[in-house]
Formats: structure tokens, C-alpha cells, sequence
């Protein structure tokens, strides 16, 4: 899914600490993402990771180090040695970069799927609604619902409303991806669908950065995987190494509890 | 043979009936009977002089008093909402300073009784008689005198807006605060600039919530207005009263006056539910939704640490 010749930085991030009070929920982190590839996070409840994706499109700030998604940090500027948060329009305009999907889907209950999709297009690029929908359509057959068009998102099940909200992103034509916990809120028989549709985006060459409880998906799916605890990344690698040789203590005890208890870790998620 | 079979196959899947209620019928017929009680008790008491109602029910300075009162509730629920959305607006940015100026104007607006602001509104050149805009300690560049630009109209639209806008500043505030956090989210992700994620995105959703309790304003508003006339303003209700001051017919007047106010306030909750209607589009959808079993409960989102 990487391609090693074309190596351009997406996603960099350096040295990132943050903490909510007196809790640290980031310590110096760093990560960066090249071009096509799919990066899994995954690691205990509270062990940062929907924090780190939440800061690289700027829904959290950070408290030092710097994201640069595109050679750009995304809310701030640089003011000699210091990072200054930018105003909420001028981020506004860098976060068209990146795509989110939200582990509570987060559509916008009072428009029609079709609607959720064309809107941002049409709002922020200011292209025009015919175009849009066109486009839209296109992405709704691509995750299967374009029979749904004209639904509203209350009347969809959870796999069929983040499926939804995937295309929703995509219609931005994103650089990356950023899914956090896609499947946490779906009942089990649901979860296969969206990660389906997130294979095939893996499949088509999008970056993506996933944090996830799904270990099979990323075991499958992911060209790195990155194991958090305690505010850290603790363990980075192949699937094949992280899954098989952990080596950091903590790491093997967390992949140990998520596959006694369930092959999918999903039954692992629900204990916690 | 058949028939055995029959009552075998009817034993085995019996008919469900509703239940007799027999307290229900009977309270039914009693309050029918009260009811029409009261229409012969009202209809029969010709100290009402339905005539009277009769003849003056479409009177030239009724009509102009409801045109009054109308166009009072008109002004004073689009002023009261406007200062009660930036008075929100104020409640809700991070600045100290804005929301401190907001909590002591809703705490000083909603404690005062809407009488005795009108009278203060009205008696205002008493306190000053003259108003200037200028800076403190300097001239003032422009002097006009209360008495002059203080009319009862004037009067009566500051008390009621004024008040009025602390009482919409309070559900403005609870519509905005009430939209999921993760609406606001789900737009700034999308690259929605604030101005748009408000007006695309928040407002929408929060006016479902917002538009109920300021149609029971509007009612509240419409029935207010009848306190301008100790002002002496010609609202429907101090016409009413002209009226009966000249020709001692207070019943008739004041019945008068009651039916026109009962007729706008259903008019006004008609236009309610219909409006209640077209904001919540996507939303009957969502609560049948919610009972089918396939629809996974949204949990609350896991805290973050």
C-alpha cells in the first residue's frame, strides 16, 4: 500500500507534549506519515491515541512541539521560538487538508445524507451544487448508499451512518484521513461494513491514520502499526513485528489481554 | 368436526378486545354535562349583554387597539430577540467581561416587574430630564429631551423588549449550549469557517429547541402588552376600557376584548406548530429510529486521559 518511491511527509509530527491539567495525556511525541500509508494506533483506553489524531487537525491544541501536515503547521504560526494559535478562520482554511471521521459519526442530523455530503464542498470550496452532487453520488455508490440519498441520518443504522460520514470526508478530497475508533460506537454485526469500506480506501492509496481497536484490521490493513500506553508510543513497526515481537514489556501484556479475550480485540474495547 | 377444530384453533390464538372503561365513560359524561352547565349559565346571564359584545366586537377602535397590540408584540419580540441572541452570544464567548455585562443585564431585566419598568420607562424625564450622548466629564453632543422622545409608544416598547430580551437570552442560550459538542467538531473538521459552522450548522439544530419556548414568548408578549394601558397606550385593552368608561358597558368590553385575545393566541399557537414542524425535519425519523433494534444506542463519548 506504500509506495517506497514516492516518500513525501504528510503528517509530521515532533516532539508533541500536551496535558489536560495536571494529567499528561501526550508526551514527547513523534510520528511522521508518508504519502499512501496507513498508520494504526492502537493501545489502551486513555492512553492518548484519539488525543494525538484530535491534535493533528487542530480539535485539541497542543502544549509544545509542532504538527506540520503538508509542510504547514494547522493552528498555528511560527513568532520566533514559539508557536502562536492562529484565529479559528484562518485554521479553518488548513484542516481542508484532512479528512476526520468520528467514532460517533457526528453527521448533521438535520440535513439528508445527500446534503451531509455536498455541504462542505459547497460551503467551503464554494463548489457548485450540481458538480457536488455529482461527486456526491459518486462517493455514496462507493460506500454502498446510494440508495440512502435522500434519508436522513436518523433513519440509518450506525454502520450506515459512519459509512456516510466517510463519504461526507472524502467529498473534501482530503490529503489523509484521520479515523478515531470508526467502529467503537457500532454493534458488532456492523462493524465489518465500515471496515470494509476503509479497506478498499486503504486499497486506493489514501493515507490514513487510524486509531483502533480493531488489532485484525490493523494486523491486515496497516503498513505500521504503533502501540500507545501512558501518554507514549511504546512499541512501532510492520504489522507482522508489533503483533508478533513486542518488545517493549508493556506492550506484549497489552496484546496479550486483547487476544485472550477476543481475536478481533473488540471484546478487549468492552472490558475496559 | 370442522366446528371442533374451529373453536380449537380459535382457543389457540384468542381475539385481543380493548378493556372497558367504565371510570373513563363516566367522567366523559360528566364533563359534558359541566360543560354545558356553564354555556347555559354564561349564555343565560343577560348582565353579559351579548348585544352589546355584538355591536361593539368589530368596532373601528377595537380593531385599531388589536392593531396596536399586534404591531407592539410585533416590534418588541423582534428587538427583545435580537438583544436576547447577542446577549447569549455574550453568556456564551470566553471573554469575562461580556459575560459578566450579560448576567447582570438578564439578573436586573427578569428581577424587575414588567409594570414597574413600564412606569420607570414612561416617568423617564422625571430621572433625567434631559438625555446627551457623549463621553463622561465632556459635553455631550446631542441633548434631547426625555419628555419629547418618551412617548407611551416609546415607553412601552423599551420595558416590554428590554424584558423580553432577558427572557430570550436565557433559551437562545440553552438552544445553542443543548447542540452535541461533536456537531461543532464534525463542521470545523470539514473546514467550515465559525461564521459558517453557526449559521449552517449550530442555529439550525438549535432553533429546534429555541422556537418552542419563544412561541409560548410570543403568546406570553401578546397577552403583556394589555399592562401599556396604565400608560394610556391604545392597545386593544384600553380601548376596551375608553369604551366602557363613556358607557359603563365594563362586562361587554372586557368580554370583548377576551375573545379577541383568545382568537390571536390559537392563532398564534396554529403558526406554532407549524413551525415546530419545519425545524424538526430529520428528527421524527431519528426517535422511530431509535426503537428499532438494529440502531445501536450513542453512548456517551469515552472521556479522554
Amino acid at each position: 500500500m506504500s509506495d517506497s518511491a514516492t516518500s513525501e511527509v504528510v503528517v509530521d509530527v515532533r516532539r508533541v507534549t500536551k496535558s489536560f491539567g495536571d494529567v499528561v495525556v501526550l508526551s514527547d511525541i513523534s510520528l511522521h506519515v508518508n504519502r499512501g500509508e496507513v498508520v494504526c494506533i492502537v493501545g489502551p483506553s486513555g492512553s492518548g491515541k484519539s488525543t494525538l489524531l484530535r491534535c493533528v487537525n487542530h480539535l485539541e491544541t497542543i502544549d509544545s512541539g509542532e504538527i506540520f501536515v503538508l509542510g504547514d503547521y494547522v493552528g498555528y504560526e511560527r513568532k520566533g521560538d514559539t508557536l502562536v494559535k492562529l484565529s479559528e478562520a484562518e485554521t479553518s482554511g488548513r484542516r481542508r487538508r484532512l479528512g476526520m471521521v468520528f467514532q460517533q459519526f457526528n453527521l448533521f442530523p438535520h440535513k439528508t445524507v445527500l446534503e451531509n455530503v455536498i455541504e462542505a464542498p459547497m460551503v467551503v470550496n464554494g463548489v457548485p451544487r450540481s458538480v457536488a452532487i455529482a461527486r456526491a453520488s459518486e462517493l455514496l455508490q462507493k460506500v454502498g448508499l446510494a440508495a440512502k440519498r435522500d434519508a436522513y441520518p436518523g433513519e440509518l443504522s450506525g454502520g450506515q451512518q459512519q459509512r456516510v460520514a466517510i463519504a461526507r470526508a472524502l467529498a473534501m478530497e482530503p490529503d489523509v484521513m484521520l479515523f478515531d475508533e470508526p467502529t467503537s460506537a457500532l454493534d458488532p454485526e456492523l462493524v465489518g461494513e465500515v471496515l470494509s469500506v476503509m479497506t478498499d480506501l486503504a486499497k486506493a492509496g489514501m493515507t490514513m491514520i487510524v486509531v483502533t481497536h480493531e488489532m485484525q484490521f490493523a494486523r491486515e490493513v496497516a503498513d505500521r502499526v504503533m502501540i500507545m500506553d501512558q501518554s507514549r508510543i511504546i512499541e512501532e513497526g510492520a504489522p507482522e513485528e508489533v503483533f508478533e515481537r513486542p518488545k517493549n514489556p508493556r506492550a506484549r501484556e497489552f496484546l496479550a489481554r486483547v487476544s485472550d479475550t477476543s481475536a478481533s480485540g473488540r471484546a478487549a474495547q468492552l472490558a475496559e | 368436526m370442522t366446528s371442533v377444530v374451529d373453536r380449537a384453533q380459535a382457543s389457540l390464538a384468542p381475539r385481543v378486545v380493548a378493556r372497558k372503561n367504565y371510570r373513563r365513560t363516566m367522567l366523559s359524561i360528566i364533563v359534558v354535562l359541566a360543560a354545558i352547565g356553564i354555556l347555559i349559565t354564561v349564555f343565560g346571564n343577560e348582565r353579559f349583554g351579548w348585544p352589546v359584545i355584538a355591536t361593539y366586537l368589530f368596532h373601528p377602535s377595537i380593531i385599531a387597539g388589536i392593531g396596536n397590540t399586534l404591531l407592539l408584540t410585533l416590534v418588541c419580540m423582534v428587538i427583545g430577540t435580537l438583544m436576547g441572541g447577542v446577549l447569549a452570544l455574550m453568556r456564551l464567548s470566553p471573554s469575562p467581561p461580556l459575560q459578566w455585562i450579560a448576567s447582570v443585564y438578564t439578573w436586573f431585566f427578569r428581577g424587575v416587574p414588567l409594570l414597574v419598568l413600564l412606569l420607570f420607562w414612561f416617568n423617564l424625564s422625571a430621572l433625567f430630564p434631559n438625555l446627551g450622548i457623549g463621553l463622561p466629564g465632556m459635553e455631550p453632543w446631542i441633548t434631547l429631551n426625555a419628555n419629547e422622545i418618551i412617548s407611551p409608544f416609546t415607553a412601552a416598547v423599551l420595558a416590554l423588549s428590554l424584558h423580553e430580551s432577558a427572557y430570550m437570552a436565557e433559551i437562545i442560550r440553552s438552544g445553542l449550549s443543548a447542540v452535541d459538542r461533536g456537531q461543532r467538531e464534525a463542521a470545523q473538521a470539514l473546514g467550515m469557517k465559525p461564521s459558517k459552522v453557526d449559521s449552517r450548522i449550530i442555529i439550525p439544530q438549535a432553533m429546534r429547541i429555541i422556537v418552542p419556548p419563544t412561541a409560548n414568548q410570543v403568546i406570553s408578549m401578546l397577552k403583556s402588552t394589555s399592562l401599556v394601558s396604565v400608560i394610556a397606550l391604545s392597545d386593544l385593552l384600553y380601548s376596551a376600557q375608553i369604551i366602557y368608561s363613556s358607557n359603563y358597558q365594563v362586562i361587554p368590553l372586557l368580554v370583548v376584548a377576551t375573545i379577541w385575545y383568545l382568537f390571536l393566541v390559537s392563532l398564534l399557537t396554529l403558526v406554532q406548530s407549524r413551525v415546530e414542524k419545519i425545524f424538526n425535519r430529520g428528527y421524527a425519523a431519528r426517535s422511530q429510529a431509535k426503537k428499532r433494534p438494529s440502531t445501536p444506542e450513542q453512548s456517551e463519548e469515552p472521556t479522554l486521559v
